[in-house]
């Protein structure tokens, strides 16, 4: 796995989320250096998926403001969305096309030149099956495709949306093998989880903390 | 670059593996024009005079069939945020999209009109003007019902609320379409209404990927 840029930090400040007429949560910092792992908690409806989408762009922030390496990310939307890697709920895998058409399919919407497919599958233990329709996959092995993704496109920031869920034993050590080398390869992890994860060193932000429904903001 | 040949392969790859859609779009437009001297009734005549009027609007109703394909499934799948997040603004998705849908709908239906302009006793003279003007219409078409398949994401009854948006705004098309025909018929030369038809898809190109996006940017919200 390259390297990434060894000093970029994906800073958050004073963020806030507003669904309606309500926050969902404000005043959130967060601050994300290489190699660091980052376990979003709180119950549901906290805003973890909320912060994670908002983090990825997919969300538009009431307030606050994101740099990456310094820089506002309004003012390089193409160089931060390559920094970043989303994995939500849903895997967007088509059942009429293989893994490795999949991933390929992925890693080109990236515009990575040679994706590691072989060894994306590899990592997620699904080589055997990298030629089957996807319909016929179960539940967790599509997990697994997603989580492929990661690696044979790579990029420095992982947002992870409940990575573990209907993974099974071999599946979450794997998982926790792909983000420990993703560390140690100098990538960061944002992860919201329900599931303990193996994540040595990682720090926590409990998102009930930022809960802002009874002290609404001006905006 | 890379990202927009990758999402068009992608495109045609499930519209050949789901050959199903394909064949149901052109199995519609053939029925549809079957139906015409079943409910006008088999004088030819009365057929010849409103041939192109009837392949054009089963051509346009064809392609609406289609539409709220064109994005629904990948906002249903999360699909819709990989390619948010993809390296090519979601504007150029977008075109891609509707490039793919051109290629898988509105090109068929090109291909198969002659027949049905048989079917229906066109005047050959006005053959060329009739697949000329759906050749530089329908691209338009796509392009425009992208605008309405990503304003319907969301709604509780998409492919309705897409047909209802986007029936409207396939109004010059037709128009122009079909006058195409009628003017070559009356050897008046169609230059002047397919080169309106060009100048519609001309502008379709950079604006309803504009409008498109925005309205996807909504539905991820």
């Amino acid at each position: 796995m390259p390297p990434f840029s060894a000093t970029a930090e994906l800073i958050g400040e004073n963020l806030a989320c507003r669904r309606g007429e309500r926050f969902v949560f404000a005043g959130l910092d967060c601050r994300i250096a290489p190699g660091d792992a980052l376990v979003l908690t709180g119950p549901n409806g906290s805003g973890k998926s909320s912060l994670l989408r908002l983090l990825a762009t997919l969300l538009a922030r009431a307030a606050g403001r994101m740099l990456w390496g310094g820089i506002p990310v309004e003012d390089d939307w193409p160089g931060y969305r390559a920094a970043i890697h989303y994995f939500g709920h849903l895997d967007g895998v088509k059942p009429a096309l293989t893994p490795r058409e999949m991933l390929g399919f992925w890693a080109a919407l990236r515009g990575v030149h040679r994706p590691a497919i072989d060894a994306a599958l590899a990592a997620f233990g699904i080589e055997r099956i990298a030629d089957w329709p996807c319909r016929w996959l179960s539940a967790g092995q599509r997990r697994r495709l997603a989580l492929a993704r990661l690696i044979a496109a790579p990029a420095p920031v992982w947002l992870l949306d409940e990575p573990a869920a209907a993974l099974d034993a071999d599946g979450e050590a794997r998982l926790a093998a792909a983000m420990a080398s993703h560390r140690a390869a100098g990538g960061r992890v944002v992860v919201a989880t329900h599931q303990p994860l193996a994540l040595p060193g990682a720090a926590t932000l409990a998102l009930d903390r930022f809960a802002a429904a009874r002290d609404p903001i001006a905006i | 670059m890379r990202a927009f040949c990758g999402l068009i392969r992608q495109e045609l790859r499930l519209g050949m593996r789901q050959g199903g859609d394909i064949g149901l779009v052109l199995g519609f437009f053939v029925l549809a024009v079957i139906l015409f001297p079943f409910g006008i009734g088999p004088e030819p005549e009365l057929l010849r005079r409103v041939a192109a009027g009837i392949v054009w609007v089963a051509a346009l109703l064809a392609a609406v069939l289609s539409l709220d394909r064109l994005f629904a499934a990948d906002y249903a799948d999360g699909g819709l945020d990989q390619i948010a997040l993809s390296a090519m603004p979601l504007e150029m998705a977008v075109l891609a999209k509707s490039a793919a849908h051109w290629l898988t709908t509105g090109l068929p239906l090109v291909i198969v009109s002659p027949l049905l302009a048989m079917l229906v006793d066109l005047d050959p003279a006005a053959l060329p003007s009739l697949v000329l003007g759906l050749l530089l219409g329908t691209p338009a078409m796509s392009l425009v019902g992208a605008i309405a398949a990503g304003l319907s994401l969301g709604a509780r009854r998409p492919a309705v609320l897409t047909t209802l948006l986007v029936l409207p705004l396939y109004l010059p098309p037709l128009i122009f379409g079909t006058g195409a025909v009628e003017a070559s018929l009356a050897a008046e030369g169609a230059r002047a209404h397919l080169l309106l038809l060009a100048a519609l898809t001309v502008a379709a190109v950079p604006l309803a990927p504009l409008a498109a996006a925005a309205a996807l940017r909504q539905a991820l919200d």
